[in-house]
């Protein structure tokens, strides 16, 4: 008689794994991604790439050094790959990608204990570190259709800059200078319908992350429309301010997180020197996140007594 | 006669119903030559044989019992002779005596078997006593000490479970529709007796022939309300159930009846009433015989005591391909280490799994997605639970109530990660019992 297995219950298992979550994350990007190929041309593609594979090496040999088992079979290696080339002006030279590549997997990921042990979200840190060593580079737009020839490359501002005068449908497009993940509202809400729909994202942080930043910027006086089109905000609020790691568990964990992004967001818009501010909130929060989730601590069923509703 | 659908429930998760057997109805297995009849078939203190092997007995008659109180006595499911008294070991890793019957084929019934006479409350307890009768929704709580809980007098609510969450089991839903007038009775039976006002039956929305058929058994002045509710595992278990259909919030560290309510599967009341009318104590059941290697699924009529092999012989299965064989349903069914194993009391499904479903996926990674927090109906924190337990940290553990895990399962399943959670649930639960004993003892 062939062996049976006796094991303790539960005897069936979800479908649900980590790598299916990654798949997920990346289908949802692809329509960000082609349509970064239609406005800044096939460079786009390269740096993505690039990303994706220095990721996916870096990952490799670190976890091989810490004596660690490996990891790259879950994808998240490339989820992270493709989002901080996405977070990246097109012109960007190849070395800096690699330079950011390592800074997020090999440190702010991988030391301090691999996925789901990250304190902030791996691509917004190593954007915001090159952002502050490389500040040229990381501000040298490219106008859309540059490629075609003939127009001149080299934009001297994005949209935000000026959002009052932009124009909303270049902006809901992504008709506009940017980092080659960011300019199209268009594709990433496709994409972010498409996270909601397969249960991968909860809604809530996209949501109340986005319309603080309207309802703030609607009060300054500022067209909120474009104030939400543009810059990083879909990018940050659908697909990095909901990584698992770094945002509170619970619901009214997870509304707070979201209304300090939006909050600190629209503040660094607003009154700060830098013209963005997505990546700074969200990495603001994310050092939050931890006394976040214990004061919105989700009580037990039963736990404070019973209770006798008809 | 009303019918109401449940407004609020308790979380969980959405797993495939796989209810081959709805429409399959009962069939008598034929009766093995041997019964292996083991002496704990329930929550509570093992019965000791009263009978000596040689002896001749009748189906029906007690042939172990205990002098505990928390206990149920275990009567014999066929005529014949006893073959062997000797030990055994049961699937959960406990041992005991088993009582190993041959059959003559009679099935010669005790002749002392009548129906009850019934004047009181305490009659009635102690003839609930008497039929051995036990939770036989799986639990195998002895329904004697359930019915005569100390505060019994505040109890003014019975819900009958007919959730029947677990994917595969329909044995309670065939009750509702072969044994429903028996039903009824011990419905009427335990609100009799115990004095209770109101009855909830709360039946999952996918047996709606079933929610008709309890609705159509009563009459409207007798203050029976039939709930559907949501179908989402678990939402039999008891506590899920209450709230589901009456609202009440059982607080941590409370039994049901401290808050008025009993919970009882309807598995449990039909037999009820079927022995206020002939008698006879418990000595048979249904099961249902499923899974994704079983072609013929059926739900059988079966002697308490028959080894599985029996039933997987009927229903043409080949317990070759099994990878895992279950006593219950997939979610929390206990795997039987060979087919010699019986059928007891508290069993209402056998599960076979294929070796491909019962592949244990290698462990990665916590990813902190909270689907394990979102899923729980116990609204615990399993990724913390499970971290607190790997640090051996009692006071965390204590801190996030791992005593309130219902060991449902609903976390293990969800996991992306694939993560032991719900086991390490258990371990934490028992590593607070053994640290509570240490201190007790200083």
């Amino acid at each position: 008689m062939s062996k049976l297995i006796v094991s303790p219950s539960p005897h069936m298992l979800s479908r649900n794994s980590t790598a299916n979550i990654m798949y997920d994350v990346v289908i949802a990007l692809i329509p960000a991604l082609f349509v970064s190929v239609v406005f800044f041309g096939f460079r786009t593609l390269l740096v993505t790439a690039v990303s994706v594979v220095s990721c996916v090496v870096f990952e490799y040999l670190i976890r091989k050094l810490m004596k660690r088992p490996n990891t790259i079979g879950d994808f998240s290696a490339v989820v992270t790959g493709v989002l901080l080339a996405f977070n990246l002006p097109p012109a960007i030279p190849i070395w800096i990608v690699i330079l950011g590549d390592f800074f997020a997997i090999v440190i702010v990921k991988q030391l301090f204990g691999g996925i789901g042990q990250n304190f902030a979200n791996p691509a917004i840190a190593a954007r915001i570190m090159l952002f502050m060593s490389f500040g040229t580079y990381m501000t040298t737009w490219t106008s859309p259709f540059a490629y075609k020839g003939g127009v001149d490359a080299v934009a001297s501002a994005t949209p935000l800059m000026e959002i009052n005068s932009a124009n909303t449908l270049d902006l809901f497009l992504g008709n506009v200078p940017g980092c080659i993940g960011e300019v199209s509202a268009l594709a990433l809400l496709v994409g972010g319908i498409y996270l909601v729909i397969r249960k991968v994202i909860n809604p809530v942080v996209p949501v109340v992350f986005i319309g603080t930043v309207f309802i703030i910027t609607w009060i300054a006086g500022d067209n909120p429309v474009n104030q939400i089109l543009a810059g990083g905000l879909m990018l940050g609020a659908i697909f990095m301010a909901t990584d698992y790691a770094t945002t509170p568990a619970s619901f009214w964990g997870k509304v707070i997180f979201a209304v300090g992004c939006g909050i600190i967001t629209a503040v660094i818009r607003l009154f700060g020197s830098y013209p963005e501010g997505v990546s700074f909130s969200i990495l603001l929060m994310n050092l939050l996140t931890p006394l976040i989730d214990r004061i919105t601590f989700v009580k037990p069923f039963g736990v404070g007594g019973a209770k006798q509703n008809v | 006669m009303s019918i109401v659908k449940s407004k609020r429930f308790l979380h969980g998760a959405k797993v495939s119903h796989f209810k081959n057997t709805h429409e399959a109805p009962t069939v008598d297995l034929p009766l093995p030559e041997k019964l292996v009849v083991p002496m704990i078939q329930h929550m509570g203190a093992p019965c000791e044989p009263i009978v000596k092997v040689g002896d001749k007995v009748y189906l029906g008659q007690k042939i172990g019992e205990s002098p505990a109180a928390f206990s149920a006595p275990i009567h014999s499911g066929a005529s014949g002779i006893v073959a062997e008294i000797s030990d055994f070991h049961t699937s959960f890793g406990a041992s005991c005596k088993k009582v190993v019957i041959q059959t003559d084929g009679a099935q010669t019934l005790d002749p002392s078997i009548r129906k009850p006479e019934i004047k009181n409350r305490e009659e009635f307890i102690h003839a609930v006593q008497e039929s051995g009768v036990v939770g036989l929704g799986g639990a195998g709580f002895p329904t004697h000490v359930k019915l005569n809980y100390k505060d019994i007098d505040r109890v003014h609510t019975l819900v009958v479970n007919v959730a029947e969450c677990e994917p595969y089991i329909t044995s309670d839903y065939r009750a509702c529709m072969e044994d429903t007038s028996e039903i009824a009775n011990g419905v009427r039976a335990v609100k009799k007796y115990l004095g209770i006002e109101k009855v909830f039956i709360g039946v999952e929305s996918n047996k709606p022939n079933a929610i008709k058929a309890l609705d159509q058994a009563f009459e409207p002045t007798e203050n029976v309300t039939v709930v559907e509710l949501k179908s989402l595992y678990p939402q039999g278990a008891e506590k899920s159930i209450i709230y589901a259909t009456t609202g009440i919030v059982v607080g941590k560290g409370m039994l049901p009846a401290d808050c008025g309510v009993i919970v009882m599967n309807v598995t449990t009341i039909g037999f009820i009433g079927k022995f206020m009318m002939d008698g006879v104590p418990l000595v048979s059941r249904r099961i249902t015989v499923d899974g994704d290697i079983v072609e013929h699924p059926k739900n059988l009529r079966v002697p308490i005591g028959t080894p599985i092999q029996a039933l997987l012989d009927f229903c043409g299965v080949d317990a070759e391909k099994a990878g895992k064989i279950l006593m219950g349903g997939p979610m929390m069914g206990t795997p039987v280490f060979d087919t010699s194993a019986p059928i007891i009391k508290n069993n209402n499904a056998i599960v076979l799994l294929s070796q491909a479903a019962s592949v244990i996926p290698p462990t990665t990674a916590c990813i902190r997605c909270g689907k394990c927090i979102a899923v729980c109906p116990m609204r615990l924190m399993p990724a913390k639970l499970e971290k607190a337990y790997d640090k051996r940290n009692v006071e965390n553990l204590k801190a996030l109530s791992v005593d309130l895990c219902i060991n449902c399962g609903c976390c293990t399943y969800i996991c992306p990660a694939k993560r032991h959670l719900a086991q390490k649930n258990q371990l934490g639960k028992l590593l607070l019992k053994a640290q509570a004993k240490e201190a007790n003892a200083k």
